[in-house]
């Protein structure tokens, strides 16, 4: 079975995970009702897409 | 090498796969709008618009190939009375995709498939009565 030679150090793994990013989702606003949304999808706050109501979001009660 | 292979497998066996993509189409027949996934949406949407093309030439020959899909006369009747005058001048478009987000759960990307042209909206009692008090 081949092993590790050398102790792998916290520096070594760390750099190596320096390229290890996430990416900021890219929102739009609706223009709607002009909450934050994703681009190419129909806004989950008001059911709209392209200027037509696509869904019917049922709203949610407040308590 | 799976060079120039359009076909999308999703994860299925080919009759497993048939079936959904058969059973898909008779929903959509049914409820002329349905909710998946955008991969599945993507894939039904192929075959349907095949379907409903044979939909808009009424002759027996063309009912019995849809009848291959749809495996229900009356669903064969429903498309080509109902659903395929609306699409008379039409040529090729039948379906739309609106992508809806992901779901919680696996986080697959979700997907309304519709035909595109609704049908006529029948006036409620409500709309009625406005209607007849202007």
């Amino acid at each position: 079975m081949p092993l590790p030679k050398r102790r792998h150090s916290k520096q070594r793994g760390r750099k190596r995970r320096t390229h290890w990013k996430l990416t900021e989702p890219n929102i739009v606003e609706c223009p709607h009702c002009h909450k934050s949304k994703l681009p190419h999808r129909v806004c989950p706050s008001c059911g709209y897409y392209n200027g037509e109501e696509v869904l019917v979001v049922k709203k949610k009660d407040k308590k | 090498m799976r060079h120039s292979n359009k076909n999308k497998k999703l994860g299925r066996t080919k009759s497993h796969r048939d079936a959904m993509i058969k059973n898909m189409i008779r929903s959509l027949v049914i409820h002329e709008r349905i909710k998946t996934t955008l991969a599945k949406a993507k894939l039904v949407k192929r075959h349907a618009e095949r379907v409903i093309s044979f939909s808009l030439e009424k002759t027996v020959a063309n009912q019995r190939i849809i009848n291959q899909t749809l495996q229900d006369r009356t669903l064969v009747k429903r498309l080509c009375d109902e659903i395929a005058p609306r699409f008379a001048n039409h040529k090729g478009g039948y379906t739309r995709i609106f992508k809806l987000g992901t779901r919680p759960g696996d986080s697959a990307e979700t997907a309304l498939l519709e035909l595109t042209v609704k049908k006529p909206k029948e006036t409620t009692k409500k709309e009625a009565k406005q209607a007849k008090k202007k």
